[in-house]
């Protein structure tokens, strides 16, 4: 018996509408990433994270639930959980993300901030204010739950003064920067994607050398939504990489199967294994992704055959210095000032 | 037996958002589909189209399927948003089956 769809998409929302986000992730976790950063609190100018990375873990352990549940006789009680997650929270009971997850997808957001440091962007950040922006709700035609959540993060945008938001995933860059002007009024926020940004940072320029042959692939949602495709190839050629290119790329890219991994595990998983063998032929080592669904799809589906791995892993080995020696220079210099 | 809904055409055909009527049936969509399902999306758009709401609820797996890449609408020679009107179309079950 298939996962009941309507069920599945309302548990979602529900959480969405009265917990500010699709899965029970706790503000401490979305937050954690940016421990001893020093990133100043608000600003005109802030990394808007979305929580989208930081939630995949918790997305992950769903999909293996649900997953399990696809096809069995478990999906009759999809309906009964619903009920019970509008009084209390199931889905957190039910969706325990690994220490693991969390640790690698943490590390990828906190390399992205180092990345736009090195290349000294200046921005701050919203801590626990900032909230999910709704991508899954739109996608899933949730209109009155999105409109509604979509108004709650613009207002709490404003409230804080800010003019300009810097994304690090497609789905919230898309979301923010081109439905959400469709839908509010005198909407007049500047979207821009942090890849978007350092390939226009001449500053960035590598600081250890790096090399080898990575092969790319390109999000739906950048590439055909958002027409973000040099920027990525440019960055990563500028780290001193070789990129290799699969057969459908660019604006025609292969999807991963992400978008439907929540409603139908094995189907998107299928969809995840051609484009794995299409990676494998591209090049049989490195990929580089950018979106957190593509890369957690594509790693699933590779189980291990492959080093798929978030862009900005790749780019931090070229730009930044390792975070241990950076403390360390830090401390020095702290130090030095003192005496 | 299929009934034709008369107040499913109005809403799809008075909706900004689905612009359907332009498909020329080609079937490029179809054949560069991840999922290879031949309905979707331009057999989909003609049951919406004619009003055969039924047909489309019946068809309501495959419109979640979709996975909105928009592989379809970058290859289609007749400018057809298929993904927002994929979206329409789940927007529209969302509220009327699914009372989200």
């Amino acid at each position: 018996m298939p996962l009941p769809t309507g069920d599945v998409i309302g548990i979602m929302m529900d959480n969405l509408k009265k917990r500010k986000s699709v899965f029970p992730i706790s503000r401490r976790k979305a937050v954690k990433w940016s421990k001893k950063l020093d990133i100043p609190i608000g600003g005109e100018t802030i990394l808007y994270t979305g929580s989208m990375y930081q939630l995949l873990p918790y997305m992950i352990a769903a999909v293996k639930r649900m997953g399990k549940m696809e096809d069995s006789f478990l999906s009759k009680f999809v309906g009964m959980g619903r009920f019970f997650n509008k009084f209390f929270n199931v889905s957190a009971i039910m969706f325990r993300p690994k220490r693991a997850d969390h640790k690698r997808f943490r590390r990828i957001v906190r390399d992205i901030a180092r990345l736009l440091m090195q290349a000294e962007v200046e921005f701050g950040y919203l801590y626990k204010q900032e909230l999910y922006a709704g991508a899954l709700a739109f996608d899933m035609g949730a209109d009155e739950t999105f409109e509604a959540h979509a108004r709650r993060v613009y207002d709490l945008l404003k409230e804080n003064n800010v003019r300009s938001l810097i994304t690090i995933d497609p789905h919230t860059t898309n979301v923010i920067r081109s439905v959400y002007p469709t839908i509010i009024d005198g909407f007049d926020l500047e979207v821009k994607s942090y890849l978007e940004i350092l390939a226009e940072k001449d500053n960035l320029r590598p600081i250890n050398e790096v090399s080898g042959e990575v092969a790319i692939h390109d999000s739906c949602v950048y590439a055909r939504y958002e027409n973000v495709i040099e920027e990525p190839r440019k960055l990563l050629e500028r780290a001193g990489y070789t990129i290799r290119e699969p057969k459908d790329n660019r604006d025609l890219t292969h999807c991963c199967g992400g978008p439907i991994e929540s409603l139908f595990p094995k189907m998107a998983h299928e969809i995840g294994g051609k484009r794995v063998k299409q990676l494998q032929i591209a090049n049989g080592g490195s990929v580089a992704t950018m979106c957190p669904i593509c890369m957690a799809t594509l790693q699933q589906a590779a189980n291990g055959d492959l080093e798929i791995d978030d862009i900005s892993s790749f780019l931090v080995r070229a730009f930044c210095e390792p975070e241990e020696k950076s403390k360390k220079k830090k401390g020095a210099e702290e130090k030095r000032s003192e005496s | 037996m299929t009934q034709v809904n008369p107040d499913f055409i109005d809403k799809v055909t008075t909706s900004e958002e689905f612009n359907a009527t332009e498909c020329m049936n080609c079937g490029v969509c179809s054949a560069v589909c991840p999922l290879e399902i031949d309905l979707m999306p331009r057999k989909l758009f003609r049951y919406a189209l004619l009003g055969l709401e039924d047909k489309v609820l019946e068809h309501t797996p495959a419109i979640y399927q979709c996975l909105l890449c928009k592989m379809c609408e970058a290859n289609c020679t007749a400018d057809v948003r298929i993904a927002e009107n994929v979206r329409f179309l789940r927007a529209y079950i969302s509220k009327e089956v699914y009372k989200l």
